[in-house]
């Protein structure tokens, strides 16, 4: 018996730490950046905004490229990566993941590569439009990905996490379009990244807040050290593209990089959240003994 | 009894369901289930630790280690209606010709009471199953006999069901790599279980551990029959008066849909290193899908928001 009155064996876990290494929160955050570049750069095209639009598109086919790279990467057998796509199976958001990365990724690069040589325009029309469609899925599944496991800070925060990442991929995507394109092209991006970190900003308030207890790992720890980065960067850079954005190009390239390290730190703050919660048994014990308390248990039977 | 997930798919191949009821009751912790395990599955040795935990030095589950011996030393009455051991020993104390020796509380003693609990743990091949169902590539697949195995030639180490499992008991096996093995794979890389001797079972045998176990305390058979037994060995033990005896993981309304494998404890689960209430995840999984939906709708119209107004 601990001195906080809960029990365990040796006060060992009892869930298995997520083997995941540094290239799954880094997909987390190239992953955002395509999913919502994708659908920044539609919307650009469709306001005529020509220069956003390519710029965005570009940037969403890079990440997208990216991102495979850092999954396969991550596999304890990576020459076995296509196995991902030997069925296809919805009680696995790894799964469905995989195939939303291979069409978004297929049609983003596409689109990019046809608008580079300038030819084949109703292809690549297309190829946007899909991109389009599955981008919004890329940005927001990652969420569902993490709360579909045994951790309790990610289930338990599974009404949260989707909306989460995908403000994280909105203020993200907008950030790196800030940087490149021209202030007087970029405001559209702007908006979106400011809008972004005060979104994410609000909801994580409002995830560690219901977690309670549980939640707790979010300041503690390098979990506490990434969160508190991610406040810090992701603020300091909306404030300046919503200050000096307009006006001065070295701005708009700081405030985006800022915010952009901000989302990527997010990304590791939560991967390593997931990480401290299952390597203490308390928050395993807690939690399911409060849910016992509330609505008994079916687990055990005694006479 | 419900069936688990996926096995009614089997038709006419599919087999009745079997499993393991682990009675710590009579559990002597020899560890002859562990070796007996290591040995018919040749699972790779991984070191030797020292824990200083009582008798255990292997510690939990993991992918070298399909059953695990759980020690646990208690300052708390065998029975019920003991006072922990001392009565007993008083009396063996006491001088022949004085045969109403004064209680322990009478002469101000302390307690000694002592039990030693000892349980061996294994995959509960989960009714429903969370490694199973977030397995991206199919490697992990429920058999005819309604167990759950990985298929090692299809597993690509993503690692998903690891944190997946409520009970921690898959992992990565982080070995040095065949000579064969291309270049840029690293170590196994892949993830390993108990199989409950899906090979054995093809062959009409009872799993290694089961076989090994000197005490029964392992009983491997239909579940429904281990079922039946363990609620009469509960009955039993409950009349007895024996502390804390429960049964874990025999109910098919469970968060788990009942275990394959299901325990009988002398305390509670956390005391164990095993979760109170493990619930499957992918319970939740319609909702959490339904809900990123709306997420994803709301990021379009976010994006499409900032467009509008202002032309800058």
């Amino acid at each position: 018996m601990s001195e906080n009155g809960f029990r365990s064996y040796y006060g060992r876990p009892i869930l298995k730490e997520p083997t995941w290494t540094w290239e799954i929160p880094t997909y987390f955050f190239t992953g955002g950046v395509a999913g919502a570049s994708a659908v920044l750069s539609t919307t650009a095209q469709l306001t005529g905004n020509e220069k956003l639009a390519r710029t965005a598109l570009y940037i969403g086919a890079a990440a997208d490229l990216v991102s495979p790279a850092l999954l396969i990467s991550d596999l304890g057998r990576p020459e076995r990566f296509l196995h991902m796509l030997r069925v296809v199976k919805v009680t696995s958001p790894m799964n469905i993941g995989s195939w939303v990365l291979l069409v978004s990724g297929g049609a983003s690069n596409t689109a990019a590569a046809l608008e580079l040589v300038g030819r084949l325009k109703p292809v690549k029309l297309l190829a946007e439009g899909v991109s389009t469609l599955a981008g919004p899925l890329l940005a927001t599944y990652t969420g569902v990905l993490v709360a579909d496991t045994a951790v309790p800070v990610w289930h338990e925060a599974r009404r949260e996490l989707p909306w989460i990442f995908g403000a994280s991929a909105a203020a993200s995507a907008g950030a790196a379009a800030s940087m490149f394109v021209h202030p007087r092209d970029a405001g559209p991006a702007r908006r979106l990244a400011v809008a972004g970190v005060l979104a994410e900003g609000a909801l994580m308030q409002v995830m560690e807040r219901r977690l309670g207890t549980i939640g707790e790992v979010y300041r503690q720890g390098e979990a506490g050290t990434f969160s508190r980065a991610a406040k810090g960067l992701a603020t300091a850079g909306a404030a300046l593209l919503a200050t000096r954005g307009r006006k001065s190009r070295g701005a708009a390239v700081l405030g985006g990089a800022l915010v952009c390290a901000g989302e990527l730190s997010l990304r590791w703050a939560v991967f390593k959240a997931g990480k401290q919660s299952a390597r203490d048994p308390k928050y395993v014990v807690e939690s399911q003994r409060q849910r016992i308390e509330r609505d008994g248990t079916k687990a055990t039977t005694k006479r | 009894m419900s069936a688990p997930d996926g096995l009614l798919t089997y038709g006419d191949e599919q087999q009745k369901r079997v499993g393991f009821f682990t009675d710590t009751s009579v559990c002597i912790g020899c560890k002859a289930c562990e070796v007996a395990c290591k040995e018919w599955n040749l699972i790779p040795a991984d070191g030797n630790t020292w824990t200083g935990e009582s008798y255990d030095n292997t510690s939990a589950l993991g992918a070298n280690t399909w059953r695990h011996v759980a020690f646990i030393e208690q300052d708390k009455p065998v029975r019920t209606d003991q006072d922990g051991g001392t009565a007993l020993r008083s009396r063996l104390e006491a001088p022949a010709d004085e045969p109403s020796a004064p209680g322990p509380e009478d002469r101000g003693a302390p307690s000694t009471a002592l039990r030693w609990l000892m349980e061996s743990d294994v995959c509960k091949h989960c009714t429903h199953a969370a490694c199973l169902d977030v397995c991206p590539t199919g490697a992990l697949f429920r058999t005819e006999f309604g167990t759950v195995v990985v298929q090692q030639d299809i597993c690509n180490g993503c690692g998903y069901c690891v944190p997946a499992c409520p009970f921690g008991v898959l992992d990565k096996r982080h070995l040095a790599p065949a000579p064969d093995l291309p270049a840029f794979a690293k170590e196994d890389g892949r993830v390993w279980k108990c199989t409950l001797c899906y090979d054995r079972l093809k062959g009409g045998h009872e799993p290694a551990c089961a076989k090994a176990c000197p005490t029964k305390s392992i009983q491997f058979g239909p579940l429904d029959e281990l079922r039946e037994h363990a609620d009469a060995r509960l009955a039993k033990l409950t009349d007895d008066g024996w502390n804390g005896a429960q049964l874990y993981g025999r109910d098919p309304e469970d968060g788990v849909g009942g275990f394959g494998a299901f325990f009988l404890l002398l305390d509670e689960p956390e005391v164990y290193g095993l979760p109170p209430d493990p619930v499957v995840t992918t319970r939740d999984l319609p909702e959490m899908w339904t809900n990123m939906l709306a997420a994803a709708g709301a990021l379009v119209v976010g994006v499409a928001a900032t467009f509008v107004g202002r032309r800058s």
